[in-house]
């Protein structure tokens, strides 16, 4: 009996170490903190530090004259930032970003859908890595393809041509605001990379979204006399939509923030992020560069506020 | 239950199959374009294949620098990320506590902000604080946005390693440690390697965020965009166009084979 008992209650561990591993068990809140002191400590004073730090800086303005920055706070950097110019610059990300959005979810919709619905076994494993693989493979190997296929010599020119349709090429080069002299220099050749870059992160969440969807609803609608037309627009499209919104938050994001690939493949017309990047570097105008980012983050925030009204983070 | 599938329309097929194309076919043309042996142009069909450029890539110590700087950038971030990953997958899914939506918002934001903000807030906070570029500002910055894959993995596999087990292993006289060591470490170890993995292909190809905390050094992406921007041997890029693709795919895969059974992938949110 007094053995049992004995040995019900261990006595204590004997050592640094053995004491140290007791008091962790007993206290678990000590624990907690102790794991989560130095990603909390690096994420807080290096992430969000810089992050505050930037956000204060576009309170800042410059002096035109010597180009120093003047630390008081002041509205003039952002009434510097609605200049008609900058308004340009944003107005045309905005946009951009909302067709490239678009866009990508009419492409990767039928992915998804055959993904989700009809791919199985070995099908299944190969259309996970068949979105996963140009997900995760080099950014700028991608843009530098695109740059190679785009180019004036390159394999898409070569295509219409023997296809006979250089004609077309040319009609829609010669079209206003998305022509160009030739498709590595146009807005149009920039929407194709943007879409071409981003649509695997569109992939993702509209695929999960459409494992969701039972595949007695869609027979049910169909049951009912629905054509497969009115199954999508009633059933599949609603129930998919959480997954488009989880899906846009990626690509929308991404396209706000993007400056390289303007820069490569693209019109000398600039974008948010090429003009912060020209106004931190060159022009060394930090704050105004400060305020440029915060449209991003503004626009993020309504959009993200808005997907989780949709549920789409449910989606994610 | 039906035993039947039904096989998926011929339009959904032609649009699926096309979507996967778009996908692929521009990254089997870099694999063409490493043999090309024009030298000027991006000329397209090649006009004759050649292994030349390999060996003037090989030649080159610019490319080796770069590559040893992305290396040693990636291994060092990756270790920072799987510590600090895993020790707040842990805090999180082992217990709840005020504020532990916040601590995974914080971990996500790194990446779900544009690169370009991450790149300029950590710019302008080196140059308040006065600190130096160096090899050094560029880890800490990789560090920053890779913690976010490592914890992904990290919190789906601890969803499924039962409490039970460690309260076993406790209940047979095995300390805090002991634990750790032979019952949470075995159970977690494939999703963390994953996780390392993918957060060395992440940092091993970053380039908006690595534009702005690197001085004088060039990673390999950094070298790529200068050659972009303004090309001197095109040749050459294209050789280490290609080398970057197999580099980047082998961790994928691998990180795929050591999590193919998990319930959650990490990747959604790169």
């Amino acid at each position: 009996m007094s053995l049992a008992q004995a040995s019900a209650i261990l006595p204590e561990r004997g050592g640094l170490r053995g004491s140290l591993s007791d008091t962790l068990w007993r206290k678990p809140t000590v624990l907690l903190v102790l794991l989560l002191t130095p990603p909390v400590l690096w994420l807080g004073i290096v992430y969000l530090g810089s992050l505050f730090a930037l956000l204060l800086q576009s309170f800042f303005s410059i002096d035109e004259f010597s180009g120093l920055i003047n630390r008081e706070f002041t509205f003039k950097t952002y009434g510097e930032l609605l200049r008609p110019s900058n308004i340009d610059i944003i107005v045309r990300t905005v946009s951009m970003a909302a067709m490239v959005t678009l866009a990508a979810a009419v492409v990767a919709f039928p992915i998804a859908y055959f993904a989700a619905r009809y791919a199985r076994g070995k099908w299944k494993a190969l259309f996970y890595l068949g979105v996963m693989l140009p997900l995760w493979s080099s950014y700028l190997v991608k843009v530098y393809a695109w740059k190679l296929i785009l180019a004036k010599e390159g394999i898409l020119t070569w295509l219409f041509a023997k296809l006979h349709l250089t004609w077309l090429i040319d009609a829609w080069l010669s079209l206003p605001i998305v022509g160009g002299n030739s498709l590595s220099v146009s807005f149009t050749g920039t929407f194709i990379v943007f879409l071409y870059v981003w649509l695997p992160f569109m992939i993702l969440p509209v695929q999960a979204a459409l494992e969701r969807v039972p595949q007695n609803l869609v027979e049910a609608s169909s049951d009912l006399g629905a054509t497969p037309a009115q199954t999508f627009r009633n059933v599949l499209f609603p129930l998919a939509l959480p997954g488009i919104v989880a899906g846009s938050i990626f690509t929308f994001s991404l396209t706000l923030g993007d400056y390289i690939i303007p820069q490569i493949v693209g019109t000398s017309h600039l974008f948010i992020g090429q003009a912060v990047y020209a106004h931190q570097g060159t022009a060394g105008n930090i704050p105004l560069a400060a305020a440029f980012t915060v449209v991003p983050i503004v626009v993020m925030g309504f959009y993200l506020w808005g997907a989780k009204r949709m549920g789409a983070f449910d989606a994610l | 239950m039906r035993s039947d599938r039904q096989s998926a329309p011929l339009g959904l097929k032609i649009a699926a199959a096309a979507g996967l194309a778009f996908l692929h076919l521009p990254l089997l043309l870099i694999f063409v374009y490493a043999f090309t042996t024009e030298e000027r142009s991006y000329q397209w069909p090649p006009p004759g294949l050649t292994l030349q450029w390999f060996a003037v890539t090989w030649n080159r110590p610019d490319v080796w620098q770069a590559l040893t700087l992305s290396i040693k950038v990636a291994a060092i971030s990756t270790v920072i990320a799987m510590i600090l990953g895993t020790l707040c997958a842990a805090a999180v899914s082992r217990t709840r506590f005020f504020g532990r939506e916040t601590i995974s918002l914080l971990v996500i934001l790194p990446i779900a902000l544009p690169g370009i903000i991450t790149g300029i807030a950590l710019r302008s906070a080196f140059n308040l604080a006065d600190i130096p570029f160096s090899t050094w500002t560029i880890i800490l910055g990789h560090a920053t946005f890779c913690v976010v894959v490592v914890y992904n993995n990290a919190v789906a596999r601890f969803r499924r390693v039962s409490g039970s087990l460690v309260e076993a292993s406790m209940d047979l006289g095995a300390d805090g440690f002991q634990t750790f060591r032979h019952v949470i470490l075995p159970n977690i170890g494939t999703a963390l390697v994953a996780g390392g993995m993918l957060a060395f292909a992440l940092s091993f190809d970053e380039v908006i965020v690595t534009t702005f905390t690197a001085g004088q050094q060039q990673t390999l992406p950094i070298w790529m965009l200068e050659e972009l921007v303004r090309p001197r041997q095109r040749p050459v890029t294209n050789v280490v166009a290609m080398v970057v693709v197999l580099v980047t795919l082998l961790p994928i895969l691998a990180a795929y084979y050591l999590t193919r059974d998990g319930d959650q992938i990490a990747g959604s949110g790169k």
